[in-house]
């Protein structure tokens, strides 16, 4: 099977990944207790109102035919209206999903570095000093909850010093300083929360090459450590640490919800949560269907990596 | 029943906004709208402005700044129709950009706002003579046919209002005149004006069915709305209020968690909070810019004992358990001492119909142990629901439970989740606690929870007696007479209802010194959800400063 049909493969499965999803999501949804036209009358709902609400909002039909109402709909781009304020749901994704992505741009683009740089030097120079100290380093990031981390930083350098923003708000131009200020914290929180799993997963993947004859082979030839590292177990360690990237990554849009909780960032994982609860059915499944398509972009991406470093089916 | 169901009577119990009533005489008189000329001279908000000279917070309010505003929640459920508010955030942001016919002042007594004169013939046909001159956003004249719109839509099941129940009282509204609206009620009601003044029944212009901006008459014009972000208001140049609003712009935002929220302000992100939890009180106070703003208000977490079940509804259960309440402990420990010593009646001391002669119940274990041992009930063992969906009732459940312990009567705290308190929960079990919101009127609030057939009757408690009361006061005009009879009701709840209220909670918000003209109105936080009306600033904020600074910076 050559590279290029065994990626077809991969985008196939994804696409019934997501068709399986979107029934999922679509029962599930309405398994939740209550609907819409509840939410928003609250205790002031009398069936009168209610029955009025509903027909108002097309939950009086059959699940079924709301289902394939929505497929067709969520096919042609257009996922419904939000049911909690009437607005197009594309709207109110096209308004918040860039927001999620910027963040998850720039978390990803300051922890893949630093992941990288922690995870191999400490398969280098594995069980040194400076590998037990990265060790403990990281491991402690991954113990100490992303909540704690926001909280106490918030208090060091907003609220005490002065430094930067309690509040993740930037101008929609910012400049290079307001941006800084705004995004300083978030960025760095959501880093704390990734860096250090995918530093391990890349030490992890290096080291299992490491112990590899062909590894031992370059030793006793006399080739440096730096060298043995980064020119002959790297290239092997490439899918594994893809893979290990590509779930840490999938965590940015939808686990971000605490980070935008705390700094009040209008992310999209906020707006799902929001779709719950107000029961907004259109606007909640269309945030776990770009979880989702998120979520397996980034895995389909790691395969496409990894068989592309994998020269076995890259040459075929 | 469903989770829906909580999240809907939080929602509407928010709603309907606060305690205390309203000034009942047949005639509110002609108010005179502050002129800049005499609000230079003296107390410059003296129209429905809690602060007295003297008070920190007076000055001569100044034109211009921007501040940023953070309550406590926002979500895409976030509105622009009056009518479907639910939310702290929701009612400062309607108030923002709408008036209402009338508005309460800091005492709670509905003052006129759009109307200029109101009059009624028996509490049942009511007369309001609008303001001449309103202007809407879009420029706009305000005309009865806007009255009758924005009053009559509650009623018509499509709008999905949250008032309707109340809007059901209009039998009929009609421009009565070129400038005069009509209401006929279905029976008599003293405290409609009262009614007028809260966020729901605000003036929305004739034919609005879309809220996705708004054009109402309110101090403030909607630039930006952002469900579940942020809504940017600026200044309205046309505002019927001469000279005012101060301020340019308002940014309102919600931020649901409350450390987040009171490290904004602290960090000069934002310049006023809501619902800053009494622990946070001192970090606030540390401050030197900063400042907290407590509001007595009619907010309780109540013991309900169901008046139907076993053995909770035995007269002498009930009173035992209401000597077991350390009210004073309560306020110390639960709330830092921003609480009010409350009777087991639900009206607060400052409402103008608070009956100040009834003595104060004490904590006395003794006394309660006599009585359950006279019940024959000493050795029970029961268990009492809290939870977190009550504010404070965890902890008020744990110090009972101490007390009760120390004359032999076993409670077991069952700490329950807020998701689905309130449909599961709330008045299912004997023994259990319940939150009431401040509300506008104490008509609304005897209806709604004390009244033999209300469906929130918390501990199913009858009385013939109190109902007669109820119907009395509602149509009563003389304001001695009402004020017996709330009086003789507050006894009756006092002594046989079946709840218990150890303390009235006091509402907290936090706000950056340079704010000015910020105070009380004891309907909710943010000055009963109307600082727009009158905050001003004094000096720049952190924020704009900084902004300033960053500017300057080589970027």
């Amino acid at each position: 099977m050559t590279a290029m049909t065994l990626i077809a493969k991969r985008i196939g499965i994804a696409m019934l990944t997501l068709l399986l999803v979107s029934i999922v999501v679509f029962s599930i949804t309405a398994l939740l207790p209550g609907d819409a036209a509840q939410a928003a009358l609250g205790q002031s709902a009398t069936p009168e109102t209610i029955a009025a609400l509903r027909a108002q909002l097309g939950l009086d039909q059959p699940a079924h035919l709301r289902y394939l109402h929505w497929l067709m709909g969520l096919l042609s781009g257009n996922p419904g209206q939000s049911l909690a304020n009437n607005v197009p749901v594309r709207e109110l994704i096209a308004l918040r999903l860039p927001k999620s992505l910027l963040l998850a741009g720039v978390a990803a683009a300051v922890s893949v570095p630093i992941a990288l740089t922690i995870g191999i030097l400490s398969a280098m120079y594995r069980n040194s000093r400076l590998d037990r100290a990265l060790n403990l380093v990281t491991l402690s990031m991954v113990a100490v909850p992303e909540f704690l981390v926001a909280t106490v930083a918030v208090l060091i350098f907003a609220v005490r010093l002065h430094w930067l923003s309690a509040l993740s708000y930037a101008p929609d131009n910012p400049g290079i300083g307001q941006f800084l200020r705004a995004y300083a914290l978030p960025v760095m929180t959501l880093c704390f929360v990734i860096v250090a799993q995918m530093a391990r997963m890349t030490r992890a993947a290096v080291i299992d090459q490491v112990s590899r004859s062909y590894v031992e082979m370059a030793i006793l030839k006399g080739a440096s450590p730096a060298r043995v590292v980064l020119a002959h177990a790297l290239p092997n360690a490439v899918g594994p640490i893809a893979n290990a990237i590509a779930l840490s990554l999938s965590y940015l849009l939808g686990g971000a919800i605490i980070v935008e909780t705390i700094f009040n960032y209008p992310g999209i994982a906020s707006l799902m949560v929001d779709a719950v609860t107000n029961r907004d059915m259109p606007l909640l499944q269309a945030c776990a269907m770009i979880f989702c398509c998120a979520y397996l972009a980034l895995v389909l991406l790691a395969d496409v990596v990894a068989i592309a470093s994998n020269p076995r089916l890259r040459n075929q | 029943m469903t989770d829906k169901k909580c999240l809907a009577r939080r929602d509407v119990l928010r709603g309907l906004l606060a305690a205390g009533v309203l000034a009942s005489t047949n005639t509110v008189g002609r108010a005179q709208p502050n002129s800049p000329g005499n609000a230079s001279e003296s107390n410059p908000n003296s129209q429905g402005n809690p602060n007295s000279p003297g008070h920190p917070n007076s000055g001569t309010p100044k034109r211009g700044g921007r501040i940023r505003v953070a309550s406590v929640s926002s979500s895409t459920a976030d509105t622009l129709d009056p009518a479907k508010g639910a939310l702290s955030t929701d009612y400062a942001r309607l108030y923002m950009v709408y008036s209402g016919l009338t508005q309460f002042d800091s005492t709670l007594t509905a003052q006129p706002a759009l109307a200029e004169e109101i009059h009624d013939s028996g509490r049942i046909l009511w007369t309001f003579k609008l303001r001449n001159g309103v202007q809407f956003h879009d420029g706009k004249p305000l005309t009865p046919a806007d009255v009758v719109y924005s009053l009559l839509r509650h009623k018509n099941p499509a709008t999905a209002s949250k008032v309707k129940t109340i809007a059901e009282q209009f039998q009929e509204v009609r421009a009565s005149g070129p400038n005069e609206v009509q209401i006929r009620l279905t029976g008599a009601n003293a405290d409609l004006p009262a009614i007028l003044a809260t966020s729901h029944f605000l003036i929305v212009q004739d034919g609005t069915t879309e809220f996705r901006t708004a054009i109402g008459t309110g101090p403030y014009r909607c630039k930006e709305f952002n469900p579940g972000v942020r809504t940017v208001a600026v200044r309205n140049p046309n505002y019927w209020k001469p000279g005012k609003p101060y301020l340019d712009e308002i940014e309102l935002v919600g931020i649901a968690d409350e450390s987040s929220r009171v490290n904004a302000l602290l960090s000069g992100d934002v310049q006023l909070v809501n619902a800053v939890d009494p622990r946070s009180i001192r970090r606030v106070a540390a401050s030197p810019d900063h400042a907290v703003q407590e509001t007595k208000s009619g907010l309780y977490t109540d013991l309900i004992m169901r008046q139907n079940m076993s053995p909770t509804g035995h007269p002498d259960f009930v009173l035992a358990m209401k000597y077991l309440l350390d009210r004073e402990l309560t306020r110390k420990a639960l709330f830092r001492g921003y609480a009010t010593l409350a009777n087991d009646q639900p009206i607060h001391p400052g409402n103008r119909y608070y009956l100040a002669g009834l003595p104060q119940r004490p904590y006395d274990p003794e006394r309660a142990k006599f009585l359950l041992k006279k019940a024959g009930l000493i050795n029970t063992r029961l268990v009492v629901y809290a939870s977190p969906a009550a504010e404070g009732s965890v902890d008020m459940a744990s110090l009972l439970q101490e007390s009760a312990a120390g004359i032999g009567l076993n409670l077991a705290v069952n700490r329950v989740p807020s998701d689905g308190y309130w449909s599961n929960h709330w008045m299912k079990h004997p023994l259990g606690f319940g939150n009431t919101n401040p509300r506008p009127t104490a008509d609304l609030l005897f209806s709604t929870y004390f009244k033999s057939d209300a469906p929130w009757n918390e501990a199913a408690w009858k009385s013939e007696q109190f109902d007669q009361l109820l119907l009395a006061a509602r149509g009563e005009g003389d304001e001695v007479k009402r004020k017996q009879i709330y009086g003789d009701m507050q006894v009756l709840v006092h002594e046989t209802g079946g709840i218990g209220i150890p303390v009235f909670i006091s509402l907290i918000d936090g706000y950056d010194k340079r704010l000015r003209g910020y105070g009380s109105i004891p309907i909710g936080g943010l000055m009963g959800y109307q600082f727009a009306d009158n905050v001003w600033l004094d000096g720049p904020t952190t924020h704009a400063s900084r902004l300033h600074a960053l500017r300057s910076l080589p970027a």
